[in-house]
């Protein structure tokens, strides 16, 4: 038996070792010093306009859930930045290693930044998003104060973002996994891939998987138990019911991946054999255990933007929504179904024909509700009045280019179908087909409809449609060369490529990802524009698209309390039914509101796992352990903490819905004249 | 299923605009063997069925958007219609409808074309005939090159691949680290290679020619250089490439093989004109360095209900993947195993008897057939598609 040279464990730094750092990378170094700078500038920033005290009194240690809902929002934002960049950089080796040339990034490089780009786009960016997107609008649409654990709320967020920043760390600390995004053994195994990369992996998704599922249980629980009075489940907006659903699914797969990825910890830090080629340990099962949570994630992703599409048509098409109930019970059809596909993504494995079908054909079944959602949507337009506003164009993008997606998926689980085209590039494009043209689109729609709830003024028209048509047309140009290479039997993952006729697609595909890129500068320069302009596209209604939920029915942004009063619900579209009803906004009578007193126990605890997860990666038992026992005891002594809450007082309720009731008449002169 | 020649048309009917694009080979859909052929009229087939709805959403979607915008005051506004129970049935119906027919094909097509299926013809009206034997091709996943072993003429060939045209092939496909897929589009679809265990892909095909063959599923940093040509040959052609491969000597036995799996990225064709006798077999059950005991040996020791205490000294002999001997670099050292303990003398307590014969059946495995000769008996061939 031949052993390796064993490596050295420092006893104070592990593994770690001035070896880690990629000096020897170019492309790393620059970044890292363009990232030093950055840095710097914005804590000198920070420090001169001195902001630490708010951003920490204010937002850090907030539990309020639109205050976490932003950060959400802003954690997936910039790691859409760092997932992009991976993404331009695997479209410009593609599009250059022909006809003999290596490209410009070696091996090493190119297969962490493919594995970073699903990795941190799916985790930290789809995940913050829809997360973020639930936290802000679900408690304003039905009636209630926050979420039902807020303090919890506060520390799913945090463990999140520390998973985001151990992510961030491998970039110049040691090495990102060169697995794949989901990390298949034996490849993933400590046999084949002794470095840190794979256990950066492993740790930073499930810090970040504990926020998950705990927000996951907290929304839940708010859907469940903080609905206003009278809104029954079928009165519920669709998208509360569909948030409702994503988050059942989150807690029902993500301890999943949480069990997985411990046997995988396990294989690779204490010898066990699951997944190993050694002693009967079987990487088929991992194969199995991931998918089993990955399928279900996808509709995760999907459907809280259903319920986006659904609101936005519409109050857009100004009209009720066609068919709620059966847009309720297409959405639990979805959420049953599922979880009983997800073999359908390695039929190629070897299972026998009769297993094959039966999780294709499941898998068609689900079109059927997906399909009836796409009618409902398109017969809620029927005979209404419908306005081209920025939401609306992106719902109308969404359903032009998800049924292409759908269709393509549908091919997918055609089983002999995917043997010629599983792992191909056909298969790239059709999830970005899905994950762009659904999630993004709708995320997109979310945020230029609700943007002007969450700041009091609405976003820039111009620049929202410079980004969105770069958007549309740089996704069509990205992608379907890729469809087309996929029919010409073209493979995922590669780095190089010996056949010159295909180089010519690639180079479509990389110029379509710089339109996106135009589309996502154009979007950035929509908020700037939109911040620096705020006065002159300021609304006082907090009511700026005629909306038929009741997040409107409040002022924009909301106070702190959301609603003076808990509103009674009579029926589904219950903003609506008050304005045509003529309620009056309550005007005096004010009491006291009980609320939740902000605390940095979830920073703190947050910054623990960092340190703990960074122990783990490089070896650093003591380290680890202090973590750990470092974990505990703060926890044990937030529960001694009880300054929980507190009173805001009727005075100041009286004094900020006076000043409400004065802003809702000047806006109503201003529109009379 | 509609007659081939009938999907092909319409096939190519609807990929029109994409045919026309210069330089776009798309050999999923036009394949050069029959299994990939089918599985491409497949991809059209569905992709028509689907277009039934597809189409009228897309068209719908501009219309009513159009129709009903907001400037446009004739259009009929109604503001609180928001059900029609036939509408609804419809909507649900429609898309049940389809998939209720793309169910069945989905039925009907996996298990026709299931890759472990014996095939039943070589090309559209050509059936099998019952005394034909399939070319058997043994094939290794190495990091990163394909090893190809043909048992039927003892020799070996890395990432190069021939076969005679309208002979049935018959791939036994495994892994020497880490899984890769096994892919020659213009043959037949993938089926993942992992190690220690078997896949099977039947095929075949029809033309004459050179194609590609490549992994399809990442493998660590080699994998964009694991490519062979896969080439279809004429019976001569096939005999004079035999004759060749045999007189440019070079013997690959488990030393050899053993030397040969290190990791090497873009190698290039290397042939062998005489293999070690069952080698692959070795390969499939972990157990080509010498000394190491096979699976399939401890597996059918463990089902004679283990050796107790004795098998400790096992674990030793079975170690597979190793740091060094595998080229990884760093990591932790190799793992203490009981073997440091195990003296020279044979694990022979007087409380077991070793299992003689030894059973040669390949490892078991979810969705993997128990045993080469469990597999023939088991299948019937299935009488000729007409």
């Amino acid at each position: 038996m031949s052993a390796a040279a064993p490596v050295a464990i420092h006893p104070v730094f592990g593994r770690l070792s001035l070896d880690a750092l990629p000096l020897h990378e170019p492309i790393v170094v620059a970044t890292f010093v363009a990232v030093v700078i950055g840095g710097l500038t914005t804590l000198a920033l920070l420090t001169r306009y001195r902001l630490w005290g708010m951003l920490w009194n204010d937002w850090f240690t907030s539990v309020d859930h639109k205050k976490i809902g932003i950060m959400y929002m802003v954690l997936g934002l910039v790691m859409f930045l760092r997932g992009f960049a991976d993404a331009i950089m695997m479209r410009l080796q593609q599009a250059m290693a022909f006809n003999g040339s290596e490209g410009y990034l070696n091996a090493h490089h190119y297969d962490q930044i493919f594995t970073a780009h699903g990795v941190i786009m799916i985790f930290f960016v789809a995940m913050p998003f829809v997360t973020g997107l639930m936290n802000y609008i679900v408690p304003l649409q039905i009636g209630a104060r926050d979420v039902s654990f807020p303090f919890l709320n506060n520390f799913s967020f945090w463990m999140t973002t520390a998973g985001a920043v151990l992510v961030m760390a491998s970039l110049f600390v040691g090495e990102f996994a060169q697995t794949g995004w989901l990390a298949y053994p034996p490849l993933s195994g400590i046999a084949y891939s002794p470095a840190s990369g794979v256990d950066y992996y492993i740790w930073s998704l499930q810090i970040a998987g504990v926020g998950t599922t705990l927000s996951g249980i907290n929304l839940i629980v708010t859907i469940l138990k903080l609905r206003a009075p009278g809104m029954t489940l079928m009165k519920m907006p669709v998208f509360t019911w569909t948030s409702l659903c994503t988050n059942v699914l989150i807690v029902a797969s993500f301890p999943v991946l949480t069990a997985v990825l411990t046997l995988l910890t396990l294989d690779r830090y204490v010898g066990t054999n699951f997944f190993t080629n050694d002693f009967g340990g079987s990487p088929m099962m991992y194969v199995n255990l991931i998918w089993i949570w990955g399928h279900p994630e996808v509709y995760i992703l999907i459907l809280p933007l259903f319920g986006v599409f659904s609101e936005v048509t519409s109050t857009f098409s100004g009209k009720r929504l066609f068919g709620y109930t059966s847009m309720v019970y297409a959405t639990i059809v979805i959420t049953i179904l599922s979880y009983v596909v997800w073999l359908h993504h390695f039929f190629t494995m070897g299972s026998g024909a009769s297993v094959n079908s039966f999780f294709g054909i499941t898998t068609m079944v689900i079109s059927i509700p997906t399909g009836a959602k796409l009618f409902n949507w398109l017969f809620t337009m029927y005979r209404g009045r419908i306005r081209f506003e920025l939401p609306m164009m992106w719902t109308i993008a969404f359903m032009l280019t998800f049924v292409i997606g759908g269709m393509t998926g549908v091919l997918l689980a055609v089983p002999p179908a995917d043997f010629v085209l599983h792992n191909s590039l056909f298969l790239i494009a059709h999830f970005h087909n899905v994950i762009i043209g659904g999630v993004l689109f709708g995320l997109f729609a979310a945020i230029n409809f609700w943007w002007p709830k969450a700041f009091g003024f609405k976003l820039d028209v111009f620049w929202g449609k410079i980004s969105f048509w770069c958007w549309v047309v740089g996704f069509w140009l990205a992608f379907m060369p890729l469809y087309i290479l996929g029919l010409m039997g073209v493979t995922r993952r590669m780095r190089v490529f010996d056949d010159p006729s295909l180089q010519i697609w690639f180079v479509i595909a990389g110029i379509g990802a710089v339109v996106i890129a135009a589309g996502i500068g154009a979007m950035l320069v929509q908020f700037a524009v939109s911040i620096w302009r705020r006065d002159s596209l300021r609304d006082s209604s907090g009511d700026p698209w005629n909306g038929r939920t009741l997040e409107w029915a409040t002022s924009s942004p909301p106070p702190d309390y959301n609603f003076a009063f808990t509103p009674v619900v009579h029926s589904l579209d219950a903003w609506h039914e008050m304005k045509q009803a003529g309620v009056k906004r309550p005007e005096s009578g004010f009491r006291a509101i009980h609320m939740p007193r902000n605390t940095g126990t979830g920073v703190i605890l947050s910054a623990i796992c960092i340190v703990g997860g960074f122990a783990m990666i490089w070896y650093m038992w003591w380290l680890a352990a202090l973590s750990l026992l470092a974990v505990i005891a703060v926890s044990i002594a937030h529960t001694f903490n009880y300054h929980r809450d507190f009173h805001i007082a009727a005075d100041t309720v009286s004094e900020t819905e006076a000043a409400r009731t004065r802003q809702l008449a000047g806006a109503q002169a201003a529109g009379g004249a | 299923m509609p007659h081939p020649r009938h999907g092909r048309l319409f096939g190519i009917l609807s990929l029109a605009p994409l045919a026309l694009l210069p330089g776009c080979d798309m050999v999923v859909l036009d394949a050069a063997g029959d299994i990939a052929r089918q599985q491409g009229n497949l991809v059209i087939l569905s992709t028509l069925l689907m277009l039934i709805v597809i189409v009228p959403v897309m068209a719908m979607t501009i219309f009513f958007a159009w129709t009903y915008r907001a400037a446009n005051r004739e259009a009929r506004y109604d503001p609180e219609w928001n059900h029609s129970t036939h509408l609804e049935l419809a909507i649900w119906g429609a898309p049940l409808l389809i998939i209720i027919c793309l169910g069945a094909v989905t039925w009907v097509g996996t298990h026709l074309l299931d890759p472990y299926r014996p095939l039943a013809r070589v090309s559209p009206g050509q059936p099998v005939l019952p005394d034909t034997r399939p070319l058997e091709v043994q094939v290794v996943a190495l990091d990163w090159k394909w090893l190809f072993i043909y048992p039927e003429y003892g020799i070996a060939t890395v990432n190069e691949l021939a076969a005679p045209i309208d002979r049935p092939i018959r791939f036994r496909i495994s892994s020497s680290s880490v899984m890769n897929s096994f892919y020659v589009p213009a043959l037949a679809g993938q089926i993942y290679a992992m190690p220690g265990m078997e896949t099977k892909l039947h095929a075949v095909f029809n033309r004459p020619g050179s194609y590609r063959g490549f992994s399809a599923n990442y493998s660590g940093a080699g994998f964009s250089g694991m490519r062979f040509h896969a080439h279809g040959l004429s019976q001569a052609d096939f005999d004079r490439w035999i004759s060749d491969v045999r007189a440019g000597g070079g013997r690959l036995d488990r030393m050899a093989y053993l030397e040969l799996e290190r990791p090497s990225e873009n190698v290039p064709v290397i042939r062998f004109a005489q293999v070690e006798r069952d080698l692959f077999h070795a390969v499939l059950n972990l157990c080509v360095e010498p000394g190491k005991m096979c699976m399939h040996d401890m597996m059918s020791i463990d089902a004679r209900g283990g050796l107790g205490l004795a098998g400790a000294y096992n674990v030793g002999q079975l170690s597979y993947d190793k740091f060094a001997g595998r080229g990884s670099e760093g990591g932790r050292p190799a793992r203490m195993m009981v073997a440091a303990t195990c003296d020279t003398r044979p694990v022979a307590a007087d409380n077991f008897e070793l299992p003689t014969p030894v059973v040669l059946a390949p490892l078991l495995g979810a969705g993997l057939v128990n045993g080469s000769q469990t597999l023939l008996s088991r299948i019937t061939p299935l009488p000729a598609a007409r």
